[in-house]
């Protein structure tokens, strides 16, 4: 009989004991992610490796979106001498983030991967001697270009990251992105103490503008490993606190969009919508970010009707507004002239590149894990994925819109659905309070998806023998997309690149964790 | 400005909040804590097991355990208002959002106390009132901060809030400003352009240290990615607690600071 190649995970979080993950040896693995990799719709949400007492554990996590499926396989390889091993990514280039993140890791050697430079310089790299002050930049010689270098502190109030710009005259012919100076080391935190607690705050705060997509990507890895079943009233309410956050950031950054362009009045009114929107959030929570508001196994701030009352409200308010602005915004010359074929992704790269979220959609790639992964209260709301095609600025802005129309309508939904479920008023009379004394299964693997407003969030959990958590895995989509926006700077002006940036707002602290 | 943009504006209405001092925020909003003169030390030693940051002590301020009264030190607090949660009877969380103070034992909230959290006058260096008190230039720097506080730093200055009517700006150059701001709990890869930026900024300089991550390390405190000798280094101004820090808290902070 042959041996299994993979195993098949069709909830969205799930778990799995580590010893059912089929291990392969290297060809066979490769063989068989050639087949994955050969279907439409096939991508890596993790692959990440489990140092052993001997052995070097790599496990791949792989989305098959028409199947709804998680596919999980491995393969070993042995720690001494340290493995160098054929790269993936020299023919399936979405793998290059992971395998440099190993490689910075472990020390591990990918044959014929193009470019295996640091991510982050985490503190427990493998080689110490790697330091942010020596980046192995990429550079051309030639007489008509010069370098230009940005950050890691920048002039407004962001987060620090180093930009290096190849220019000829005005034009970008090459950005480089060097990350890692917001390490926090994060994963290793999730495993040392911290308590359930601590540990929520901490999966809070990998992104605090998605504070509340990263913290249920915790929550369902808990209660995964816990195998704990989470009632339909409060998935909805995670459902409702992850659109909120979708609708206040897209808002903020239609805002941000109008600023880079100097449209001071699109920049004012949105940002004053924004308001609208996190001051709602606070008002159920006390937390203008949803910090506090997801909890595993529970809650502390259950959705009551008057709460609910207020974001509908609230809703009508922001949705009317926003159209009218947006109506605007989308008609002006002025702003369809620095909108409209700036940093473009193509579709290609954006397939090859394996980006996820906003920055895929707008490029024509068909990716929304609340649609091929349905997670929370999704699975009864079948998401449509909003699509465009062009991949420029102008479709990152626009998609935008759109989604802030549909998580409109999907909250409506929503909490329409609570107002006429029974469940709802068990909620009211003594609802869940969060479950901090979960007993997890022993030598098992939990993964959760979450779709953020950046898109595909990732959190994988492993646990020892004695079921404490022993190994986490964090990926934000940001890890993905900071490639395309290299590549969406390319043969633009230079002046363009904080439009382009903006118009993808991706997270620095997300990538380094 | 043409009628569409007219009819925008109209519902836009006036989002300017004319007193900053008579804001009140809901009181769902996890403020200043007050903790009951009556929490036993039983209940003491139960939430101070489950604080996440070690913000709830029971020792004194030399570590040592006794029957000191039990406190919340608002430099480690993340608000996450678990304590409460534990302890409903004896603990709650006010929507008082004036939590900035000037000296780390400031920050200290004791069992039995009720009363705001003010600046000690006697410590405010002379030369920030007479130098800054009209104008005053700040540069950010986040060094591994998680992007929430940056983006209350930048409320701050927005249609509704509007530091910048009382002459407080934050500008893009070390150079041109007057003091820093430090948000995120400083991690190894950044504490050396944090330095490098500090030293940038002209003397006389203030130093303010914007949330818990920044005051204490928060709930990356034990975490061996920081390297946060830059706080110990340096004299700090001004600690804003907060996780991350409300707008009000930053701007009530900073006028209290100036005696504005």
């Amino acid at each position: 009989m042959e041996q299994r190649r993979y195993i098949e995970l069709f909830t969205n979080p799930a778990s799995v004991r580590l010893e059912e993950i089929p291990v392969l040896d290297y060809d066979r693995f490769l063989d068989f992610l050639e087949i994955l990799m050969g279907e439409e719709g096939t991508h890596c949400v993790s692959y990440f490796v489990v140092p052993g007492e001997h052995t070097f554990r790599f496990i791949c996590c792989m989305a098959a979106d028409e199947n709804h499926a998680l596919v999980l396989f491995s393969h070993e390889q042995p720690r001494d001498p340290l493995p160098s091993i054929p790269s993936i990514t020299a023919k399936h280039f979405q793998f290059h983030i992971f395998e440099r993140e190993i490689h910075e890791l472990t020390g591990i050697r990918f044959e014929g991967h193009p470019w295996l430079k640091p991510v982050r310089y985490p503190y427990d790299r493998y080689d110490r001697s790697q330091v942010m002050d020596n980046y192995p930049f990429f550079n051309i010689e030639g007489e008509s270009l010069h370098e230009v270098g940005v950050g890691p502190v920048h002039a407004g109030i962001i987060e620090p990251g180093h930009f290096r710009f190849i220019c000829k005259g005005e034009e970008v012919l090459h950005l480089e992105i060097h990350l890692g100076y917001q390490h926090r080391g994060i994963e290793r935190l999730f495993t040392t103490g911290n308590g359930m607690i601590g540990k929520s705050i901490l999966a809070e705060s990998i992104a605090g503008d998605t504070a509340i997509g990263h913290s249920q990507a915790f929550a369902g890895v808990t209660e995964a490993l816990a195998g704990k079943s989470v009632p339909a009233g409060l998935h909805r309410e995670r459902s409702v606190a992850l659109e909120l956050e979708r609708m206040a950031v897209h808002i903020g950054d239609t805002a941000a969009l109008c600023t880079d362009i100097a449209y001071q009045f699109g920049q004012v009114v949105c940002e004053a919508l924004r308001t609208l929107v996190i001051n709602t959030t606070q008002l159920w929570c006390g937390n203008r970010f949803g910090k506090g508001l997801v909890r595993p196994g529970g809650t502390n701030y259950p959705l009551t009707p008057q709460i609910a009352e207020t974001i509908l409200t609230n809703l009508k308010e922001v949705e009317e507004r926003y159209n009218a602005i947006t109506k605007r915004i989308f008609t002006l010359p002025s702003v369809l002239g620095r909108f409209e074929g700036t940093g473009t992704v193509t579709p290609k790269q954006a397939t090859l590149i394996g980006a996820v979220g906003m920055a895929a959609r707008s490029s024509g790639v068909y990716r929304d894990i609340r649609w091929s992964h349905p997670f929370a209260a999704y699975s009864g709301l079948s998401v449509e994925p909003v699509m465009l095609q062009k991949g420029d600025v102008w479709s990152r802005a626009m998609l935008r819109k759109l989604e802030v129309e549909q998580s409109v309508s999907l909250i409506r939904e929503l909490l329409q659905q609570t107002a006429t479920k029974e469940e709802h008023d068990s909620t009211r009379n003594g609802f869940l309070r969060p479950d901090y004394h979960m007993e997890f299964r022993k030598e098992a693997l939990a993964i959760s998806l979450v779709e953020g407003w950046r898109g595909e969030i990732c959190h994988v959990a492993l646990t020892g023998a004695n079921g404490e958590i022993c190994h986490y895995k964090v990926k934000d989509p940001s890890m993905h997309n900071w490639m395309a926006l290299a590549l969406a700077v390319r043969s633009q002006e230079i002046s363009d690149f904080p439009l382009c940036n903006k118009s993808f707002n991706l997270s620095y602290c997300g990538n380094d964790l | 400005m043409p009628i569409k943009e007219l009819n925008i504006f109209r519902r836009h209405g006036r989002q300017f909040i004319p007193d900053l001092r008579k804001v009140v925020l809901p009181p769902v909003f996890r403020g200043r804590p007050v903790l009951d003169a009556a929490i036993l030390p039983a209940e003491a030693a139960r939430v101070k097991e489950l604080c996440p940051t070690g913000a709830f002590g029971t020792t004194d301020l030399h570590g040592v355990e006794g029957n000191a009264a039990c406190f919340i030190d608002l430099g480690s607090c993340v608000f996450c208002r678990e304590c409460a949660f534990a302890l409903p009877e004896k603990i709650r969380f006010t929507n008082d959002y004036r939590l900035a103070a000037n000296t780390r034992e400031g920050l200290i909230v004791r069992q039995g106390e009720d009363s705001c959290i003010s600046l000690d006058e006697s410590r405010i260096r002379k030369e920030i009132r007479t130098l800054f008190r009209g104008a005053l230039k700040l540069r950010q720097v986040s060094a591994a901060g998680d992007n929430s506080a940056e983006m209350e730093l930048n409320a701050a200055g927005n249609v509704n809030f509007d530091m910048g009517r009382f002459g407080i700006e934050f500008v893009a150059s070390p150079r041109h400003a007057d003091g820093i701001v430090v948000t995120g709990p400083i991690s190894e890869n950044m504490a050396e352009a944090l330095q490098i930026s500090y030293d940038a900024v002209p003397e006389p300089r203030i130093l303010v240290l914007a949330g818990a991550d920044a005051i204490s390390g928060g709930v990356f405190k034990s975490s061996a990615a920081l390297r946060r000798d830059f706080t110990d280094k340096n004299p700090v101004d001004l600690y804003i607690p907060g996780n991350p820090p409300h707008p009000l808290t930053f701007i009530h902070g900073i006028l209290d600071l100036l005696g504005k």
